[in-house]
């Protein structure tokens, strides 16, 4: 694929209590932002196990984006912490996969926060853009 | 009742399986007397046109073992499946991938370059690397295409039965040997181990599972009646399917994960990944990045045997 014109596919996953209400309240506002994140709404972000980021690379994401509740606002007190743990190390061994650091991103956004979400959502789709497409070929890489 | 007909195959295996085979000792014989082997690459001399030339299932069953890395084996694999009634994916390469599938963090050509060219023993200055065609003065000569990913048996061919472990352990292999014998074999699709997971079957002393450092197991000796995990040491137990007889729990050794995946979990590696994640006992982020850190090599410790029949299957190159 040609890197020039080409649109991520980006999958977000958003906690319902925080992140979501913040991706709604960018979108009641009117707030302009990049449409290449397609959101799931989790109960958490300690909900999103690990083999939802692979699986979503698996099927044609480009990259992944979590957000959850600020540190010490979890609505379950820690899952927040519990994805903050899961997610650096997920990273390390995504880039022994050749999935680059950058194509998932964990952050975190409250419900107030329309203007962060848009951000977020904005920065992470220039990211991988500029990353370009994800092999897909599982079977014979190189062609 | 006539003699079951069986074939044992090995494709990319280190041929411990065909060992396994024997390590179930005077059982052999209970074999002989109930199957007649029609192909034993590794113990008996039958060529392949010998099975060319049987009925499509003529072969009873067909013990399966090694992974499928080149154009040979798959070429054997869809031989030997068209022949037999029942195929079992017989050891943790046919099952999974196994060892050999850590080639899937690399592909063909640096697998090729490393082999021939930049390995200390070789010598190598005019760049030779292997052909599948080569014209030499007396015709043609042909070698097998080696592929970039290494796959599992499944991912080429139909199998019945899944029999795990790097080898299978001889109780397991027995189980499939009397289940022939008595035509009592199980649904196909069916993994011949434990439902539960190692961890389940594991008789430590499990306490609090909270850890502080992770150690590799040469920077530790491990107390014999604790939680290996508890003690720091990456133990793939809760992300493995039991069955195996406990052998390296027992010799003080932690899980390395060889009998794949438990039920319901499609990535062994995630699974141990969150396992990790979860006990490592953190505040704030250095001790993450210290536990990061610690984890070598995550990529080849979690999915150490079960990196083709992973979620990703292989690296993005």
């Amino acid at each position: 694929m040609n890197k020039d014109g080409f649109e991520p596919k980006i999958v977000g996953f958003c906690c319902n209590w925080c992140s979501y209400r913040g991706a709604d309240m960018a979108g009641t506002a009117r707030m302009k932002s990049a449409p290449n994140v397609r959101i799931v709404r989790v109960m958490c972000s300690g909900r999103v196990d690990p083999i939802f980021v692979l699986k979503a690379f698996k099927e044609g994401a480009d990259g992944v984006l979590i957000l959850g509740c600020h540190p010490g606002d979890c609505h379950y007190a820690e899952g927040n912490y519990k994805a903050a743990r899961r997610v650096p190390l997920l990273k390390k061994m995504l880039e022994q996969l050749g999935i680059e650091d950058e194509r998932v991103r964990l952050d975190w956004v409250s419900a107030s926060e329309g203007n962060r979400f848009t951000k977020i959502v904005n920065e992470i789709t220039a990211k991988v853009k500029e990353l370009g497409p994800l092999s897909r070929d599982e079977r014979e890489p190189n062609g | 009742m006539a003699k079951l007909k069986l074939a044992l195959y090995w494709a990319a295996s280190c041929g411990g399986c065909d060992v396994a085979v024997l390590d179930i000792n005077e059982k052999i014989l209970d074999v002989a007397e109930l199957a007649d082997i029609v192909l034993w690459p590794i113990a008996m001399d039958f060529k392949y046109h010998h099975i060319e030339a049987m009925d499509d299932g003529g072969i009873d069953v067909c013990l399966f073992n090694g992974a499928v890395r080149n154009s040979e084996q798959e070429k054997i694999a869809k031989l030997l499946r068209a022949k037999s009634k029942v195929m079992v994916a017989f050891g943790s390469c046919a099952c999974f991938g196994g060892i050999p599938a850590l080639g899937n963090f690399t592909n063909r050509n640096e697998i090729f370059q490393r082999a021939y060219v930049e390995a200390p023993t070789n010598v190598n200055t005019n760049g030779t690397f292997p052909q599948t065609l080569t014209q030499v003065e007396e015709g043609e000569l042909e070698l097998p295409e080696f592929y970039d990913t290494v796959l599992t048996l499944a991912d080429v061919v139909d199998v019945e039965y899944f029999v795990p472990g790097c080898p299978p352990p001889v109780d397991l292999i027995l189980k499939v040997v009397d289940a022939l014998a008595t035509n009592s074999l199980p649904p196909p699709g069916a993994v011949i181990a434990s439902e539960k997971t190692l961890c389940d079957e594991c008789e430590r002393k499990k306490e609090e599972k909270k850890i502080t450092k992770i150690y590799r197991p040469h920077e530790i000796i491990p107390d014999p009646e604790k939680c290996l995990l508890e003690q720091g040491i990456i133990c793939m137990g809760p992300a493995t399917r039991g069955g195996c007889g406990q052998r390296c729990i027992l010799a003080n050794m932690p899980c390395r994960g060889c009998f794949g995946p438990p039920v319901g979990v499609y990535d062994q590696g995630a699974k141990m990944l969150s396992a990790i994640a979860s006990i490592y006992a953190t505040d704030g982020e250095e001790d993450i990045a210290r536990m990061v850190e610690e984890v070598v090599d995550p990529a080849g410790t979690f999915y150490r045997f079960g990196m083709s029949a992973s979620m990703l299957k292989r690296k993005r190159m």
